[in-house]
C-alpha cells in the first residue's frame, strides 16, 4: 500500500486571528491565518487544521471568512473544528471550503449529531475530536475518560467505548488529544493512541505532547496512528515540515516527500 | 471558454473554482468560470464540472431538486458532447447505482456501481484518507504529463466508496489501498476523479489543465 502518513499542523484561531502566529517564515501578517495556511501549503504539510477558539457565538462568522479565503488560496485539505454545535454549523463550514469538520463537545452531549452530520456530508467529512485523560490509579489497568472544556470537566465516559460508538454512528476520523500530554512536549500518550487506533476501523490522528521528531515517529510506529498533529514545534520553527517528513521517512514510514 | 461549475449545495466550490482558474492559466486558455445551477448558464458552457462532497444519496437528491438541471446536463453532455468532469461524489454520480445508505440511481453515464471500499488487509482504515500515488490503467488526454507509480505525484483522497466501472476500458487510473481503488474514470466526453484535484497540488492542477485543453 502506498497511502502516506499525514503530518497536520494545527492553528488556533480566535476572532479570525491566529493566537500564536507562526514564525518560521517572514510573513506579511503573522496574525493572519490565511498567510500561515499558505506558508504551510508551500512547506508541504499534508493537511491543515484550524481550531476556532472564538468564545462568543456571535463572532463565529470570522472562521467562515478564514476558511473561505484559505480555500481560495491553498490547494490543500483543511479540517476545521471548535464551536460546532449543530449540523447547520457543519454545513456552513463545508460550504466555505472545509474538507472535514471536527465535532467535540456537541458529540459528547448528544452523539446523534455524528450520525446526522455523516448522513448529510458523508462519513469522510466528519471528524470527532476526543479529549481524553488517564483516570486509572498507578498499578491499575489503563483507563481513559473523555474530558471537556480543555480538560477541566470530567464526563465519566470511557474513551475507548466512546470512540467505538462515534465510529459506529458514522464518524470518518478521530482526532485524539491526550489532555495529560497536551502542551508538555513529552510525547504522545502512546498507550492511549494505540488503544483507540486498535479499537476502531477509521483513521486516528494523534495529538497532544509533541516535542521532538521522534515523538512523531512513535505516534505512528507504536501508537498506530494514521496521522500526526502538532502545533508549537512547527509554529515556532523548531522543526520544519520537510525535516519532520524526512525524519519519519528515514524511520521507514511512508511519507509524501516534496 | 466558459466553464460551468455546478453549485447544487454539495460544497467545495471555492477551491474547485480557484483551481480551475489556475489550470486555465497553466493551459494558456482564456476563459471564465460560471458558478451556479442556472440551466441557461449551463446551456451556454463549453465545459462542465460537477464537484461533490457528501453522501451519494444526499448529493443525488440535491441534484434532482434543482429545476431543469438534470435536463440541461443531459442535453449538454450526452447530446452535444461537451467535456464533463465529475469530482469525488460528482464522479460517483456518473454510475448506474450507488450503494451508500441504500441503493440510489445515478446518472448512468459511466456504467458501473459505487460500492464500499473493502481493503483486503484488516489493518487498513476506511475512509481511505490522505495522499496516494496512482497507477495508469488506460490512455487518455487528461493523463498527459501525470506521473505514476511509487515515485509519481500524489493525489488527495477522502472517501469510503468508489466507482467500479462495468467496462475495464473506462478505468483510467487506480490507487492501491489493499487492492485497486478507482481513481480516474472516463468514457465518451465524460471523465471523473475520485480524488480531489483541487486539493492535489501539482497533480491536480495538471489534470485540470489537461481537462481544459481536451477536445474530444
Amino acid at each position: 500500500m502506498t497511502l502516506k502518513t499525514r503530518i497536520i499542523p494545527c492553528l488556533d484561531v480566535k476572532n479570525g486571528r491566529v493566537v500564536k502566529g507562526i514564525n518560521f517564515l517572514d510573513l506579511a501578517d503573522v496574525g493572519d491565518p490565511v498567510e500561515s495556511a499558505k506558508a504551510y501549503d508551500a512547506a508541504g504539510a499534508d493537511e491543515l487544521c484550524f481550531l476556532d477558539i472564538t468564545a462568543s457565538h456571535e463572532n463565529r462568522g470570522t472562521i467562515l471568512d478564514v476558511v473561505r479565503r484559505t480555500a481560495e488560496n491553498c490547494f490543500m485539505p483543511v479540517t476545521v473544528g471548535g464551536g460546532v454545535r449543530e449540523v447547520e454549523d457543519v454545513r456552513a463550514l463545508m460550504l466555505a471550503g472545509a474538507d472535514k469538520v471536527s465535532i467535540n463537545t456537541a458529540a459528547v452531549k448528544d452523539r446523534s449529531i455524528v450520525g446526522r452530520a455523516a448522513e448529510k456530508f458523508g462519513a469522510q467529512a466528519i471528524v470527532v475530536a476526543i479529549d481524553a485523560k488517564r483516570v486509572n490509579a498507578p498499578g491499575e489497568a489503563d483507563r481513559w475518560e473523555i474530558f471537556t472544556h480543555g480538560g477541566r470537566n470530567p464526563t465519566g465516559i470511557d474513551a475507548i467505548e466512546y470512540a467505538q460508538a462515534v465510529a459506529d454512528l458514522g464518524a470518518g476520523e478521530i482526532l485524539l488529544t491526550s489532555m495529560d500530554r497536551d502542551g508538555t512536549k513529552a510525547g504522545f500518550d502512546l498507550a492511549l493512541t494505540r488503544a483507540i487506533s486498535e479499537a476502531v476501523t477509521i483513521p486516528v490522528v494523534a495529538s497532544g505532547g509533541v516535542g521532538t521528531l521522534d515523538h512523531l515517529v512513535e505516534g505512528v510506529t507504536l501508537g498506530k496512528a494514521s496521522a500526526v498533529l502538532a502545533a508549537s514545534i512547527f509554529h515556532y520553527g523548531t522543526y520544519s515540515i520537510a525535516e519532520a517528513k524526512a525524519h519519519m521517512a528515514k524511520a521507514g514510514i511512508p511519507m509524501r516527500l516534496a | 471558454m466558459k466553464i460551468a461549475l455546478i453549485d447544487y449545495g454539495a460544497g467545495n466550490l471555492h477551491s474547485a473554482g480557484k483551481a480551475l482558474e489556475r489550470a486555465m492559466i497553466e493551459a494558456g486558455v482564456s476563459g471564465h468560470i460560471v458558478l451556479g445551477a442556472n440551466p441557461d448558464d449551463i446551456a451556454e458552457a463549453d465545459r462542465i464540472v460537477l464537484p461533490g462532497d457528501g453522501a451519494y444519496r444526499d448529493c443525488r437528491e440535491n441534484l434532482s431538486l434543482v429545476d431543469g438541471l438534470e435536463e440541461v446536463l443531459t442535453e449538454q453532455v450526452r447530446v452535444k458532447g461537451r467535456p464533463f468532469l465529475g469530482i469525488c461524489v460528482g464522479m460517483q454520480l456518473l454510475s448506474d447505482i450507488g450503494e451508500e445508505r441504500g441503493e440510489t440511481q445515478g446518472l448512468g453515464w459511466i456504467p458501473g456501481r459505487v460500492v464500499a471500499l473493502d481493503p483486503k488487509a484488516r489493518y487498513l482504515k476506511v475512509p481511505h484518507m490522505g495522499w496516494n500515488t496512482l497507477e495508469r490503467r488506460g490512455e487518455h488526454p487528461v493523463l498527459d504529463g501525470l506521473t505514476f507509480g511509487e515515485g509519481g505525484l500524489h493525489a488527495y483522497f477522502l472517501h469510503s466508496y468508489h466507482l467500479l466501472p462495468t467496462y475495464a476500458a473506462d478505468l483510467l487510473a487506480t490507487a492501491d489501498y489493499g487492492g485497486p481503488v478507482s481513481a480516474i474514470v472516463g468514457r465518451d466526453t465524460v471523465i471523473g476523479t475520485q480524488f480531489h484535484p483541487e486539493k492535489s497540488q501539482a497533480l491536480g492542477i495538471k489534470l485540470l489543465a489537461n481537462f481544459v485543453k481536451w477536445s474530444p
